[in-house]
């Protein structure tokens, strides 16, 4: 190893950067640019030390999509300024490194509101182009790239290129969603969509089988705004699949006789407290001692029980819109109750036909295994246009698993055959949840076409390779690397 | 058994300890990087690691511990090699042979360089990324000369000593953070640093020296004596009156 015309990173940008999930984490050189030429400068800086880059915004991705070890990671939390905001139109123009919850917390007072958010207002939308996430309403109005007109994004060339569905196109379709592979969102401009009230109406509807959920879904989904779906993954055999549907829908103008008052920022912030005593701050640790098999078949077996009781008839309630799209963060911290290990969040998505059969399989498995999932989400999704897509016309469910020591080898193992369940299916998966897939298994779900011009791509916009994170090493590197185990830390 | 650590440098590991714990580090799955003068004894050991692991799983760098300034971009560019860093083990020593009657300010500043200063080099860069990073092991191999001031070599015994104070101050500074801190006093292992010292007994193999050592680490000792037997010497030593102790040939 030579020494001469060595470059020192500074030790004080050392840091322990986790995966959302905490099952997965590195050590990283972060630097938080402020300003375009901020992130220029933290180029050249990773171009002197010969290292590689990644972006990353708030660190929402579960798994090591945010992370590159012993290399340099890019924050942009601190990039993000409001530039231009036209209540008129709902086009609204910011730096990548602005939050969902800046962005709704901005336009709300104006009538309007994100047209796709996540279930968590925390992420950047630099983050959420780079993965392109959907909604609970994808089946109605897409991913988010279908709402972003326009966005500049800096090369490692050093070119700040613009884009949109006229301009580079073929950039704009394989960035949004090419999990920050291509260049660095700078500024993005996204179309809002207009409300009329500060609160969705919310009908729960109790459902005893997948099936079940599945026929609710497709009679609805022609008119419902929101559906999702609660799934009990630790019911088997009859009462497999059973859960709880929630379909929200937009108040039309007239429904809701004080607009003013509800579109207000302090009637949408989520209450800090349980029954106005308990800081919702601790729950967490009120929540760990039922994260486990036992625990997890009380508390849905409650939650389900409770649900066919109350929710018969159609009862609809209303409630503020940051309530209903960000489930995920009633309680803060909830991540915690999973203990030191943290969690991986497997998502998978199947074309319709096929959804109830492969996401049996999977909960089947999964149970056989001794891994209950402890969360499952089910959602409707469409087909979009983006190169790296998620994107089916049909379901996704969302399976998280608790990650201890003991259990990492075995919950990588079944994510492997829930893996083959899925591209048996014609599935596809997401890099904003992944943690475990392989490259193979990748490079079939999205077809060799893609790769190889998303990596034409990469090749014309980032000659140099600068840019890579430890999700793209494990799935688009190396042959070796995608057939690695795990990445066990220590800890 | 499997390791707690995935990445390891070894500074010294072209001989004797070292080299031990580089193989045994190697051959449990860790990642490890090696650091020494000697480089084509480094690439022999490497190809034979790597060969044997089917892998590259060892990384090698020359490295003269007394060239202190090299020591960070080695260090980074080490840890981004083996693609993280969970411990470090610092081996690197020398004792030269130093006559009874032999005031020789050369040889004691090649061993305060090499078995002190080059520590605190190599140690500091570790501590300093252990500690904003909240997890890490750092392993100082000292000796039980460093106990007390012995005639035999004045120089040697305050080097492993001034080590020993060092590791100690480290230790305190990172506990808070989660970073164990290790002091190895060997006693008498069978390395190129022991051939031909008379009197020498309960001399294990280097082998042996670096299971034990390891273990210590894992385990997470603050003061290992290896083998574990040496403790009781080294209590005997502490204890004996300064007045009695010069009297020793020891």
């Amino acid at each position: 190893m030579g020494i001469e015309g060595n470059y020192i990173l500074p030790s004080q940008n050392l840091e322990l950067v986790e995966g959302w999930g905490m099952s997965s984490d590195a050590v990283a050189y972060v630097f938080r640019p402020s300003t375009l030429q901020g992130i220029r400068d933290v180029f050249e800086i990773a171009r002197t030390s010969g290292r590689s880059i990644a972006f990353r915004g708030a660190g929402r991705s579960y798994g090591d999509a945010a992370l590159n070890s012993e290399n340099v990671v890019l924050d942009l939390t601190r990039f993000s300024r409001i530039l231009d905001w036209n209540p008129d139109t709902g086009i609204i123009r910011v730096e990548s490194g602005v939050t969902i919850r800046q962005l709704w917390e901005y336009i709300l007072p104006d009538g309007w509101w994100p047209p796709v958010v996540p279930g968590t207002m925390f992420p950047t939308l630099g983050g959420c182009a780079s993965m392109n996430i959907h909604g609970k309403n994808n089946f109605r109005v897409g991913p988010i790239g279908d709402h972003i007109t326009e966005f500049e994004i800096l090369l490692p060339t050093g070119e700040l290129r613009r884009c949109s569905r006229q301009e580079n196109p073929d950039l704009f379709y394989a960035a949004i969603g090419g999990f920050g592979m291509l260049g660095c969102f700078i500024t993005l401009t996204i179309r809002m969509k207009k409300v009329y009230s500060g609160l969705m109406e919310v009908e729960p509807i109790n459902t005893p089988s997948l099936d079940a959920m599945i026929r609710i879904f497709e009679e609805r989904m022609e008119r419902a705004d929101y559906l999702v779906g609660w799934i009990d993954g630790v019911a088997s055999g009859k009462n497999l699949g059973r859960g709880v549907i929630h379909e929200a829908n937009y108040l039309k103008p007239g429904d809701d006789p004080n607009p003013a008052q509800t579109l207000r920022l302090d009637y949408q912030q989520l209450p800090d407290t349980i029954l106005g005593l308990l800081p919702k701050s601790i729950l967490w640790r009120f929540m760990r001692p039922f994260v486990n098999n036992a625990g997890v078949r009380f508390v849905n077996l409650a939650k389900f029980l409770s649900s066919r009781i109350l929710d018969r008839g159609g009862k609809k309630f209303r409630q503020s819109h940051a309530a209903f799209a960000f489930l995920l963060d009633y309680v803060p911290n909830w991540k915690r109750s999973y203990g030191v290990g943290g969690l991986i969040q497997y998502q998978s998505f199947i074309p319709e036909a096929h959804a109830a059969g492969a996401f049996k399989e999977q909960l089947t498995l999964a149970q056989r295994a001794g891994f209950p999932p402890y969360l499952a989400v089910f959602k409707r999704h469409r087909r979009d246009d983006f190169l790296m897509t998620h994107g089916v016309d049909g379901y996704s469910l969302a399976l998280d698993f608790r990650i201890t020591k003991k259990n990492r080898r075995a919950i990588w193992a079944l994510a492997a055959k829930l893996d083959q369940v899925v591209l048996n299916a014609g599935g596809r998966f997401y890099f904003a949840k992944d943690s475990t897939l392989s490259a193979p298994s990748v490079k079939q779900y999205l077809g060799e076409s893609a790769v190889r011009k998303f990596r034409k791509l990469k090749e014309a916009c980032d000659p140099d390779g600068i840019l890579e994170t430890n999700l793209y090493r494990r799935l688009f590197q190396s042959p070796e690397a995608a057939d690695a185990e795990p990445v066990e830390h220590a800890r | 058994m499997s390791l707690p650590w995935k990445h390891a440098i070894v500074v010294g590991a072209s001989s004797g300890i070292g080299e031990a714990l580089a193989r045994r580090l190697a051959k449990d799955g860790c990642r490890v990087a090696m650091v020494a003068r000697r480089k084509d004894s480094l690439d022999r050991l490497a190809d034979e690691l790597n060969s044997a692991a089917g892998s590259t799983i060892a990384f090698t760098a020359a490295h003269d511990v007394a060239n202190r300034g090299e020591v960070p971009f080695l260090f980074q560019e080490l840890a981004k090699e083996l693609g993280g860093l969970d411990a470090i083990f610092y081996a690197a020593g020398v004792m030269p042979t130093v006559a009874v009657d032999e005031y020789n300010t050369e040889k004691d500043a090649m061993m305060m360089e090499v078995n002190t200063i080059g520590a605190m080099a190599w140690l500091n860069q570790a501590a300093v990324r252990f500690e904003r990073t909240k997890r890490g092991t750092i392993v100082g191999i000292s000796s039980i000369a460093g106990d007390r001031g012995r005639r035999g070599s004045p120089a040697y015994g305050t080097s492993k000593a001034a080590l020993n104070a060092f590791l100690e101050s480290l230790r305190n500074r990172l506990a808070r953070f989660g970073v164990k801190v290790v002091t190895i006093k060997p006693g008498f292992i069978d390395t190129e640093m022991t051939q031909g010292l008379p009197g020498l007994f309960w001399l294990i193999s280097a082998d042996r020296a670096a299971e034990l050592i390891i273990a210590a680490a894992r385990a997470g000792r603050n003061v290992a004596y290896i083998p574990g037997r040496w403790r009781i010497v080294g209590m005997v030593v502490r204890a004996i009156p300064s007045f009695l102790f010069r009297r020793l040939s020891i």
